[in-house]
C-alpha cells in the first residue's frame, strides 16, 4: 500500500470506487463538484462500472438514490450546504425507507448571508433525520469512513443510510498524503451489497412508505428507525476493529488524543480539531495536561465512548463550529446530556462557538479556551458562552458597515 | 516546519505550482498539506495557495499567517492590498518575486528584514520567461531555497503533477523548474524549518463581547447603492484594450452592448471609452468590434506608459 497526495474530495472518490459502487445520482455544488467530476471521469475512461445520472435538484438526487438502494444496488452521492438542505425532504424520506446509501457532505455555511467557506449547520440541520453521521477531520479519514460507512449502512441490524462529512476548503480542496487502500482488500472488507429483501423493481412491484394514520403505527416505524441507530453504536466497533486489523488504521467512534492524564480537555469535531491538536502539544510542551475528545460518529451519539473519554476530566471545553439560535452550540447541549447523572465528580464544560464560515481559530484562542475551561473547574462554575470573536473583527465590521450604510446612513437621506 | 505561501493570478498556474512542491517535499520523505484559495475564481484575479512540509505529522490547517517563504509569480500583486502579499512577513520571511526589475531595487522598495530574491523576467535562454511557465518555475526555486528538496524529486514532481499533458509541455517546464533551481544554488537552504509553535508567552486572543444590535443594522444588507464599483476589478486585467478611435467608425455600439461587465460608455461625441478601473480585459470587445478598431496590449507595457506619464 502506497501513500499518496489527494485532496478531501479526490479521497471521497476513491472510497467510492474501493466500496464497487453501481449508482451515482449527481448535481453540482461548490465545495463538493470534484467529488462527482473525478469518478465521472473514471467512468468514461472504464476504471469504475458505474451508473451515473444527473439530476435537476438535490432533492431528485436523494430521492434517486433511495430509489437506487432501494432497488438493492450500492448507492453514492453528494452534496454541500444548501443543497442539503434543498434535498432535507427526502433525507427524513429516505431514511423511513430503510434504504441503505453513502452521502459524502462538504460541510459550508449555510445562507443568510451566503459564503463558501465551511461549518457544520449544513450537516446539522440533518441530525435528526435518520441518516447516521460519521465526521471526518482528514483526506485519510474521508476515504476510510466511505468504507465503513458502507458496512454500517448495509449490516442488517442497522440498514440506515449514512453521511460522511468532510469540511470544505480545509479537507475538500487540501491535499494530504493518503494511502489509497488495496482494491481486493477493500473487497475482502466490504463485500458486494447483499440487498436482502430489497430489490424492488418494475416487474415486482413494491409500495415504499406507506401513509399511516392513528400515531400507533407512525410511532412503531420511527422508533425503529431510532432503535436501527442505536444498533450502529453497538455494531460499529467490531467494524472498526475489523478495519483496523484489515489496514492498519484505526477508525474509532471517538478519537482521543493526550487524553489519558489530561485535566482540560477539548471536545470538537471536523478537520478544525487537527488544530486542536497543535495547541495540544503546544500546551503539553509548556507543562499543561490537556488533551483532546473527538466525535466522529455523531449518530448514533456515542455516549458511553464519550463518558468513558471525559471521565475524570476538570474542564471541558466544548468548541462548536455551529450555532443554534437562541441555545447556542450543538456539540455543547449533546456532551452536557451525555454526560448527565454520571457517577463520579462532574467536569465542568466550557461552552465556545468558533469557525463560524470557516472563520480561523488561532492557536493562542485554543490556548485561551484551555485556561478558561480550567478557571471554570477550579470555580466550580461553568462561564458564560462565549463567541470567538476579537476587537480586530469588530473594527472590520464597522468598516464593512460604513460602505454598506449599515448605520442609519439611509434615514438620513433627504 | 515549513510554511510556504505562493501569490499570483487566476491562470498563473500558482495552484499547480503549490502541488509540485508539496508533492516534490512529499517524494523526499515529508508530510505535507497543499491547498489553494481561489479568492473571486476569475482568471487574472489574485489567488493564492500554499504548502505545510514537517517531517511529523501536520495538525496545523488553513491559510498559512506565518511564512516562512513567499513567492510572487506577479509583481503587479506587490501593491495590491487585496492580494495580502505581505501578510505575516516577518524578520526570517524569504521573499522571492518574478520581476524584471533589480534583486536590489525590490529591497530597498519593500525593506524587509529577510532575504529579498527575484526570478528575472528573462527566462532560461533570456527570451523571456513564458507566462505558461512562471509555476514551475517558482515551485523549482522554492524547492532549491528549502535545500532539502533535490533537483531530481522536483522534476518528478512536475512529471507527477503534469501527468497527461504533451511530452513537450512537461520536458519545457522541467527545463523552467530546471533553470530557476540552479538560479537559487547560491541560497540554497536559506530558508529554515520554523518551530511547531512560535517561542515564549502566548498572547491572549483580544476576544470582545459581541453586543446586540437591531436588525436594522445588524442584518446583512447592503443599504448604499452601486457599492461593486468600490471593487476595482480592473486589477484582475492582463490584457488591455484600447479603442483605436481612427478606426472607430461609430457604430451602433457593438463593443459596449456585448461587454460583459458593462463598463464601454459613450461620450457626448457617441465615441466608445472604457472604464479601466472596472474592465477585467475578457477582450469580448476586440473580437466583436466591426471595425477591429480595438487593439489588444499587455496590461504591464500599459501601466508602464501610465507610470512614465503616458496616456491613461
Amino acid at each position: 500500500m502506497s501513500r499518496t497526495m489527494l485532496t478531501g474530495n479526490v479521497a471521497a472518490a476513491w472510497g467510492a470506487r474501493l466500496a464497487g459502487i453501481e449508482y451515482l445520482p449527481a448535481f453540482p455544488i461548490t465545495p463538493q463538484t470534484e467529488i462527482i467530476e473525478t469518478i465521472s471521469r473514471w467512468i468514461e475512461t472504464g476504471e469504475m462500472d458505474c451508473r451515473m445520472t444527473t439530476l435537476e435538484s438535490e432533492h431528485s438526487m436523494v430521492t434517486a438514490a433511495g430509489a437506487a438502494a432501494a432497488a438493492g444496488v450500492r448507492v453514492f452521492t453528494a452534496t454541500s450546504s444548501q443543497g442539503l438542505l434543498y434535498g432535507m425532504e427526502m433525507l427524513y424520506t429516505t431514511a423511513g425507507w430503510r434504504a441503505p446509501f453513502v452521502l459524502v457532505n462538504v460541510s459550508r455555511g449555510l445562507s443568510s448571508p451566503i459564503t463558501l467557506e465551511p461549518d457544520h449547520n449544513d450537516i446539522l440541520a440533518a441530525r435528526d433525520s435518520g441518516f447516521l453521521q460519521l465526521h471526518c477531520a482528514t483526506c485519510q479519514e474521508v476515504l476510510d469512513g466511505v468504507l465503513v460507512a458502507y458496512r454500517l449502512a448495509e449490516d442488517e441490524r442497522v440498514r440506515l443510510p449514512v453521511i460522511v462529512n468532510m469540511d470544505g476548503f480545509h479537507l475538500s480542496f487540501t491535499r494530504e498524503p493518503v494511502e489509497i487502500t488495496d482494491a481486493a482488500a477493500a473487497a475482502r472488507f466490504l463485500p458486494p451489497f447483499d440487498p436482502g429483501n430489497l430489490g424492488f423493481r418494475a416487474g415486482a412491484p413494491l409500495s415504499e412508505a406507506v401513509a399511516v394514520l392513528g400515531g400507533s403505527p407512525y410511532s412503531y416505524f420511527r422508533y425503529q428507525v431510532h432503535l436501527a441507530a442505536l444498533n450502529a453504536e453497538a455494531v460499529f466497533p467490531s467494524i472498526a476493529g475489523e478495519f483496523h486489523r484489515a489496514f492498519g488504521r484505526p477508525f474509532p467512534a471517538v478519537e482521543t488524543y493526550r487524553c489519558d492524564d489530561a485535566e482540560v480537555v477539548f471536545v470538537m469535531m471536523g478537520s478544525f480539531a487537527t488544530k486542536a491538536k497543535a495547541a495540544v502539544d503546544r500546551l503539553r510542551e509548556a507543562g499543561e495536561a490537556v488533551g483532546l475528545v473527538r466525535p466522529v460518529m455523531l449518530r448514533p451519539f456515542p455516549s458511553a465512548a464519550l463518558r468513558e473519554a471525559l471521565a475524570g476530566k476538570r474542564g471541558i471545553a466544548v468548541v462548536d463550529q455551529n450555532l443554534s439560535p437562541g441555545r447556542g452550540g450543538v456539540l455543547h447541549t449533546e456532551i452536557s446530556a451525555a454526560l448527565q447523572g454520571c457517577a463520579g465528580p462532574s467536569p465542568v464544560l466550557a461552552s465556545f462557538v468558533g469557525g463560524l464560515g470557516g472563520r480561523e481559530i488561532a492557536s493562542e484562542e485554543f490556548c485561551e479556551m484551555a485556561a478558561v475551561a480550567r478557571r471554570a473547574a477550579a470555580e466550580g462554575r461553568a462561564p458564560e458562552p462565549r463567541l470567538l470573536f476579537t476587537e480586530a473583527e469588530r473594527k472590520e465590521m464597522r468598516n464593512l458597515q460604513a460602505i454598506a450604510l449599515a448605520r442609519g446612513a439611509r434615514e438620513r437621506r433627504p | 516546519m515549513y510554511r510556504i505561501r505562493f501569490h499570483g493570478r487566476g491562470g498563473q498556474g500558482v495552484k499547480t505550482a503549490s502541488r509540485i512542491l508539496g508533492t516534490a517535499f512529499f517524494l523526499s520523505g515529508f508530510e505535507v498539506q497543499d491547498a489553494p484559495r481561489y479568492g473571486a475564481e476569475r482568471r487574472g484575479a489574485p489567488i493564492f495557495a500554499y504548502v505545510r512540509a514537517d517531517r511529523r505529522p501536520i495538525h496545523e490547517r488553513g491559510v498559512i499567517r506565518d511564512p516562512g517563504l513567499v513567492l510572487v509569480a506577479d509583481e503587479t500583486l506587490v501593491a495590491i492590498s487585496a492580494a495580502s502579499v505581505l501578510e505575516g512577513v516577518g524578520a526570517r520571511t524569504a521573499f522571492l518575486v518574478h520581476s524584471g526589475e533589480e534583486t536590489q531595487t525590490w529591497r530597498d522598495r519593500l525593506d524587509l528584514a529577510g532575504p529579498v530574491v527575484t526570478l528575472p523576467v528573462a527566462g532560461p535562454h533570456g527570451e523571456g520567461l513564458e507566462a505558461r511557465y512562471v509555476g514551475a518555475a517558482c515551485a523549482a526555486a522554492a524547492a532549491c531555497l528549502a535545500g532539502v528538496v533535490s533537483l531530481g524529486a522536483v522534476e518528478e514532481a512536475v512529471r507527477e503533477e503534469l501527468e497527461g499533458l504533451a511530452d513537450e509541455v512537461i520536458a519545457r517546464n522541467r527545463e523552467h523548474a530546471r533553470w530557476a533551481y540552479g538560479l537559487m544554488e547560491p541560497l540554497r537552504g536559506c530558508v529554515e524549518p520554523d518551530p511547531a509553535h512560535p517561542a515564549g508567552p502566548i498572547p491572549p486572543p483580544g476576544w470582545v463581547e459581541l453586543p446586540f444590535e437591531d436588525a436594522r443594522v445588524s442584518a446583512p444588507a447592503t443599504h448604499a447603492g452601486v457599492t461593486s464599483t468600490l471593487v476595482k476589478t480592473g486589477l484582475w486585467r492582463t490584457v488591455r484594450p484600447v479603442i483605436e478611435h481612427a478606426r472607430c467608425r461609430g457604430c451602433w455600439w457593438v463593443c459596449g452592448s456585448l461587454c460583459p461587465d458593462g463598463v464601454i460608455g459613450v461620450d457626448e461625441a457617441g465615441r466608445p471609452w472604457i472604464d479601466y478601473d472596472h474592465c477585467k480585459g475578457c477582450m469580448v470587445c476586440l473580437s466583436q468590434c466591426p471595425n477591429r478598431a480595438i487593439d489588444a496590449i499587455p496590461e504591464r507595457d500599459a501601466r508602464g506608459a501610465e507610470s512614465a506619464g503616458g496616456e491613461k
